[in-house]
């Protein structure tokens, strides 16, 4: 069995991205991620990496842009105030299909709002976040192992594909401590970046990075080009895991912490004889639209678990067209709903279906 | 006997820019610097939003167009990536580099960034029809100062090397225009000293260049020049502002 070490999800980020070959990171402070940038910080001039910690997250993402652009793997990670600020250079790597990897801890918000967890940012992440229209390939880990697990994919998902991707964790993921095992990693993916701007060397056309088309029938159908590969990522890339759902009567839907919280709550329903099963998205976008339309003719009631006013919920609805009645169990502001209230939600619910 | 020809960096396509505008002349400055230095296939040069937006698609080199004003964060990143190999410009008006871009030129130049910044200063905002810039002059009448630039409203202009010259981190900075053969000639001096610094590691190098926009400011060509050395010059002297290595070998001779 592969060794693990006791890290927090924010250190085990930064980890996974150097083991991934990431050798270029531009961060700003900002709580409660800080943990990615320190790590950054002690790791990266020893192994002949960049660590800068920008004038501003927009400097950061900018300089991500740089980088990228340049045909090297990069990253930056902040927390939500902070991944508002680098939507300008998030639209502008999405408009020039340039790969790299953001990570945002969630925190409360609007506003500065809180520093405590928060998945308040789903909309943002999943419907663009920026001007113009873009996907970003959005990841939601649930646990430490796999805050460094879909780091590594993640890499490998914005080169694949040339789309700036997003880890969308939140406060609780980044601080906390679990056993990691990193050690089925070192075989990292290459990916030829012949569309780099890294100089001509004088036996190449000179390459453009660049997002501005100002013919508009040009910019159509780039727009339309880009969509027909997000169609691809969604075919092949969608991720969700189900737990208990053969003969579920009752789903919860929820993500990253929110899973974890409800699968304690399935599991005590279950041994109480409810029928509860989980659909867990890993990823939010791609959202796993499948799972859900095929289970909802079968369903009586979903509940989306959300650490939101609601904003996956609208996904949740989509998918299954109508076809069962879908509610939001929910605490926002930094709170995180305790498995005892979902469990008694699950019950609620199971009386109103079933009598 | 050739005389006179395009430099190699100058892609020979017909450029956007308006009759008598002194873009162009900037544009042949850098690109013979670039091939005289011997540098093009590791040169990467990065656009602003501006006038010379499409700057892309007149050079040479691999370029990269980047967000308003972020051009030397941009610059960072690409310098930071192969730092050996990558010879890294940018190419700025004053709107992008001392207005939205502020920030970034400011800590570039603080970190001694290993770059070079070409930095066009005509005191207006060309691309989008002649609005007020952060360098436009006190009672320059523009499309968003129509009674004059009053300073009790909207400030003074920003002195972009002035500024910088008090910062610990630049290696170099200077002043120029290209209004007449004399200052042209000072103006290419200057850039290849800015793009020279960048090969011996110098770090960072900004040549300020006043320039026309003779569309935006109603005048024609000729007096657009002579506009240059009556308002712009007075309030912009030309020179030198750092060259911390000229000072330094002045330190140890003496």
């Amino acid at each position: 069995m592969a060794d693990k070490v006791l890290m927090k999800g924010n250190e085990a980020i930064a980890e996974a991205a150097i083991i991934a070959g990431c050798r270029h990171y531009f961060g700003y402070p900002i709580t409660p991620q800080t943990e990615v940038a320190a790590y950054m910080a002690k790791k990266m001039p020893k192994i002949g990496g960049t660590f800068l910690q920008a004038e501003s997250e927009i400097a950061a993402i900018s300089m991500v842009y740089g980088v990228s652009s340049a045909g090297y793997r990069v990253m930056t990670s902040s927390s939500s105030p902070g991944i508002s600020l680098k939507q300008e250079g998030i639209s502008y790597l999405a408009g020039s299909d340039l790969p790299a990897l953001i990570v945002n801890v969630q925190r409360g918000g609007p506003g500065l709002g809180g520093i405590q967890p928060s998945q308040s940012d789903y909309f943002q992440a999943t419907k663009g976040g920026g001007h113009g229209d873009y996907h970003l390939i959005v990841l939601a880990p649930a646990s430490v192992q796999e805050m460094a697990e879909l780091t590594i994919k993640g890499f490998d998902l914005a080169d694949k594909y040339r789309m700036p991707t997003m880890l969308l964790a939140d406060g609780t993921m980044g601080q906390m401590m679990e056993p990691v095992s990193l050690d089925e990693y070192s075989d990292i993916k290459t990916f030829d970046k012949p569309w780099a701007t890294n100089g001509t060397k004088m036996n190449r056309e000179h390459n453009i990075t660049n997002s501005l088309s100002l013919v508009p029938e040009e910019l159509e159908q780039l727009n339309i080009a880009r969509y027909e590969r997000y169609k691809i990522v969604e075919e092949n890339e969608t991720m969700y895991e189900e737990y208990y759902m053969d003969d579920a009567e009752i789903c919860i839907a929820a993500f990253g912490i929110a899973a974890r919280v409800s699968l304690h709550a399935v599991e005590k329903a279950r041994k109480e004889g409810i029928k509860v099963g989980m659909i867990r998205p890993i990823t939010l976008w791609p959202f796993p639209s499948a799972p859900f339309k095929k289970a909802a003719p079968h369903l009586k009631h979903i509940m989306s678990v959300e650490l939101s006013m609601g904003q996956m919920i609208e996904d949740v609805k989509l998918a299954c067209e109508c076809c069962c009645p879908v509610t939001l169990c929910n605490r926002v502001g930094g709170m995180i709903p305790d498995p005892l209230q979902v469990l008694e939600r699950i019950k609620e619910v199971n009386k109103e279906v079933n009598g | 006997m050739v005389v006179f020809e395009k430099p190699h960096a100058l892609i020979d396509v017909p450029l956007h820019y308006c009759p008598g505008c002194t873009h162009g002349i900037v544009h042949r400055l850098v690109a013979e610097v670039i091939d005289e230095l011997g540098i093009e296939g590791q040169t990467i040069g990065i656009a602003p939003v501006g006038c010379s937006v499409m700057a892309y698609n007149y050079f040479n080199c691999d370029m990269i167009e980047a967000a308003h004003g972020r051009a030397p964060a941009v610059a960072t990143g690409v310098k930071r990536a192969d730092p050996d190999n990558n010879i890294v410009f940018t190419y700025q008006g004053d709107g992008d580099l001392a207005s939205i871009g502020t920030a970034e030129t400011v800590h570039a130049a603080a970190r001694n960034e290993n770059i070079t910044i070409i930095f066009i200063n005509n005191a207006i905002y060309g691309m989008t029809g002649g609005q007020m810039a952060p360098t436009s002059l006190p009672g320059q009448i523009t499309q968003t100062s129509p009674y004059g630039r009053d300073p009790k409203l909207c400030g003074y202009p920003i002195k972009v090397c002035e500024m910088l010259s008090e910062l610990d981190g630049p290696e170099y900075l200077e002043r120029v225009a290209v209004n007449n053969v004399k200052n042209v000639r000072n103006a290419k001096k200057a850039i290849k000293k800015a793009f020279q610094n960048q090969i011996d590691k110098k770090g960072f190098s900004l040549v300020e260049v006043i320039s026309t926009c003779p569309t935006n400011w109603g005048l024609t060509p000729k007096k657009a020049l002579e506009w240059v050395d009556e308002k712009m010059i007075p309030y912009y002297p030309l020179g030198v502002y750092k060259d911390r290595s000229a000072a330094q070998d002045e330190k140890e001779e003496g």
